[in-house]
């Protein structure tokens, strides 16, 4: 077990060093093709034009004139903590994680992270939570009875709601409970230590549109791994051993139809830290999802990159964690 | 073990007899093709401490007969009619919560394939005392001590040992003896056993026979062993019911039925199984033909399309008038048209010299 950890672990970072080796180089390949110095995307608008040497001296002092593993090497070891400093204003104290400075937004890419991420988090959690619970509810209901009023409403359900996109229902969700019924604030975020109930009121619609498209797959998923596993032998043996069907559906179905959901759930939950943008925008959260939009609209290569490697390190913990699970919950996986 | 129950041999025949009595049982499919007739008409006895043998090809209706008696249809579509009675009582009219007491309890199954009869993500020993905890108000840590004394009774080496591996740590006929552990661990009355040795090789085969065998010997239970084997019906069983398109073509004693079958199809079975205690044929003969479909049974003899004997009636009554199950001799009965005379003829004549 702790081999299999440790193997793991060593391919997470692995994968890691490979995305930011690759987000490195669009980052060196953008100036590139556009032709121009990477020092423009660095900084923001600068005055000089391309082959004065104010720009020449920029471009040393942020260096941009070094070879590009150099550069890349300074980038990872800066990682670790460094200070920036652009020659002019007060240089600046970059700790460790230090992923730039970006000087469009005027503060350390790690803040920007930093102060996105909480809005993000909560949104996938909470989202995960309710998506989990409903749609795994309806596809174990819908999948025990197929063709049955419950599983035909469940999947017309399903099927309308994966059909949805979500800036169609946030939006109609917003008109319903905040605007027109008024059960509900306005659109922001409100942080979950200042205020725990304003924080689940101002979630409540962004968690409910993310979960609803997910919902869906996951219980057509469960309905179809439900109605396998329910005609297996070892369930035909559960009901010859005389167990209530409580027993029988929950332990010996559910147990295995939701084995295979685990590491669905864990690419998707990984894959979901980099990919809310719809529903940040729809509700005026500025999580990672909004961050990284608006720093692609500005063209701020730091923020990117560095919004990049927190999502693909969020997919990457995601999945480390649906091994180890997968490893626990199915005692045919060797480790 | 059975104290309250005496050994076969001075039970008054009265309650002998009605241990098991499945009359008249019909076990019927509806389907967008069409109702599908499983199980028509099938009557057969069964006392305590004896091993009915059920034989017939894929589809002749033996698993359905065994998931019928344990009230495995309950809750589906099947329609089911006629008695089961056990120890007096029908079940048959049983819900399936009521059933639910009498399954592992009263009536234990082994099934053919004991891998995907296994939970793969339990314990063997948690899946055993779950079936002992179910009928049975014991602490964990009892239940435990009971499946590991089953485990060493079915002939598991080092069973305190093995007690918490998976299934897939076992091997084939580990796992058959663990499906056993767990169908005989709440001392069941009737056994049925569905194929057991089929996924298992040769060796083990004789094995696990062996260990019904002796079980039922212990627990004086009533044993119904399905198999499409006759060799296993001959060294196992005590009577034999041959299964052809859902209904029951000839049973008896397995003395009877082997030395003396009078039925056509029952000569065909004969015929397709090699024997090594005769002189080699050039060939098995096997029966020509499909199995019936359930959806349209044939008018007349279910086997019609398929015995090369009906000229040996008059006219066409096996085209149009469906046989019954009429005695031939004390405690055989055949369901054919050809007079039993006749029969017997054909037998010594045509298939004897052949098998």
């Amino acid at each position: 077990m702790i081999r299999f950890i440790l193997v793991r672990f060593a391919g997470m970072i692995l994968v890691v060093f490979i995305v930011s080796v690759l987000t490195f180089g669009i980052f060196q390949l953008a100036p590139l093709l556009s032709h121009t110095s990477p020092v423009y995307y660095y900084t923001g608008k600068v005055p000089y034009p391309p082959g004065s040497p104010q720009l020449q001296a920029l471009i040393h002092r942020f260096g941009f004139d070094q070879p590009i593993p150099v550069q890349y090497w300074q980038f990872l070891t800066g990682i670790f903590g460094k200070t920036i400093t652009d020659g002019t204003s007060a240089p600046v104290q970059c700790p460790f994680p230090c992923f730039g400075y970006s000087f469009r937004q005027n503060d350390l890419v790690s803040t920007l992270i930093g102060n996105a991420w909480p809005v993000t988090l909560s949104l996938c959690i909470g989202a995960a939570i309710l998506w989990l619970v409903g749609g795994v509810l309806v596809g174990t209901f819908s999948g025990l009875k197929p063709g049955s009023f419950v599983d035909r409403a469940g999947m017309t359900g399903a099927l309308a709601a994966v059909s949805l996109p979500i800036f169609f229902t946030g939006p109609v969700l917003l008109l319903l409970f905040v605007y027109t019924l008024g059960w509900l604030p306005g659109t922001g975020y409100v942080p979950l230590t200042t205020d725990p109930l304003g924080w689940f009121e101002s979630m409540l619609l962004p968690w409910v549109s993310l979960a609803f498209i997910f919902a869906a797959l996951y219980a057509r998923l469960t309905r179809s791994n439900m109605i396998e596993t329910m005609g297996e032998d070892y369930i035909r043996t559960a009901r010859a051993k005389g167990l209530d069907r409580r027993t029988i559906v929950v332990k010996h179905g559910l147990r295995a139809a939701l084995t295979p959901i685990v590491t669905i759930f864990g690419i998707d939950f990984g894959t979901l830290i980099g990919s809310t943008v719809i529903t940040e925008s729809v509700f005026n959260l500025r999580g990672l999802g909004y961050l990284s939009i608006q720093s692609v609209r500005q063209q701020d290569l730091p923020v990117i990159l560095g919004v990049t490697i927190v999502a693909a390190v969020a997919l990457v913990i995601a999945n480390f964690i649906v091994d180890v699970l997968y490893a626990v919950i199915d005692p045919r996986v060797t480790v | 073990m059975a104290s309250t129950t005496p050994a076969p041999a001075v039970a008054t025949a009265r309650d002998a007899e009605l241990f098991l009595s499945v009359e008249d049982l019909k076990v019927h499919f509806p389907t967008e093709d069409g109702l599908v007739k499983s199980v028509d008409g099938l009557s057969f006895e069964l006392r305590r401490g004896e091993i009915l043998g059920i034989v017939g090809e894929s589809g002749s209706g033996k698993s359905v007969t065994a998931q019928a008696i344990l009230g495995l249809h309950k809750g589906s579509r099947a329609r089911i009619s006629g008695h089961i009675w056990l120890d007096g009582r029908d079940l048959v009219p049983l819900s399936d919560e009521e059933m639910r007491g009498v399954r592992g309890s009263e009536i234990a199954m082994i099934f053919q394939d004991p891998l995907s009869s296994l939970h793969p993500f339990y314990t063997i020993g948690d899946q055993i005392a779950e079936a002992y905890r179910v009928h049975n108000k014991v602490s964990a840590r009892e239940a435990r001590a009971r499946t590991i004394e089953m485990l060493e009774k079915v002939g598991i080496p080092n069973a305190p040992g093995r007690v918490d591996d998976y299934p897939h740590q076992f091997s084939g006929g580990m796992r058959q003896r663990a499906m056993i552990a767990m169908a005989l661990i709440c001392q069941p009355k009737l056994l049925i056993a569905d194929e057991p040795t089929t996924a298992l090789d040769v060796t083990v085969q004789a094995q696990i026979l062996e260990l019904i065998k002796d079980l039922r010997d212990e627990l004086n239970s009533a044993v119904i062993l399905i198999t499409h084997d006759l060799g296993v019906v001959a060294e196992t069983c005590d009577h034999v019911v041959v299964m052809y398109g859902g209904q029951c073509v000839e049973k008896g004693s397995v003395d009877d039925v082997f030395e003396l079958p009078e039925m056509p199809y029952t000569w065909g079975l004969l015929g397709s199984m090699p024997r090594m205690d005769r002189v080699r044929q050039e060939r098995l003969t096997p029966i020509p033909g499909q199995p019936p479909s359930l959806i349209n049974v044939p008018t007349g003899c279910v086997f019609n399309t398929r015995c090369r004997f009906s000229d040996h009636v008059e006219g066409r009554r096996c085209f149009t008038e469906h046989p019954q199950l009429l005695p031939t001799a004390p405690g055989h009965e055949v369901r054919c048209h050809i007079e039993p005379e006749e029969r017997r003829r054909l037998f010594e004549l045509e298939i004897k010299p052949k098998l």
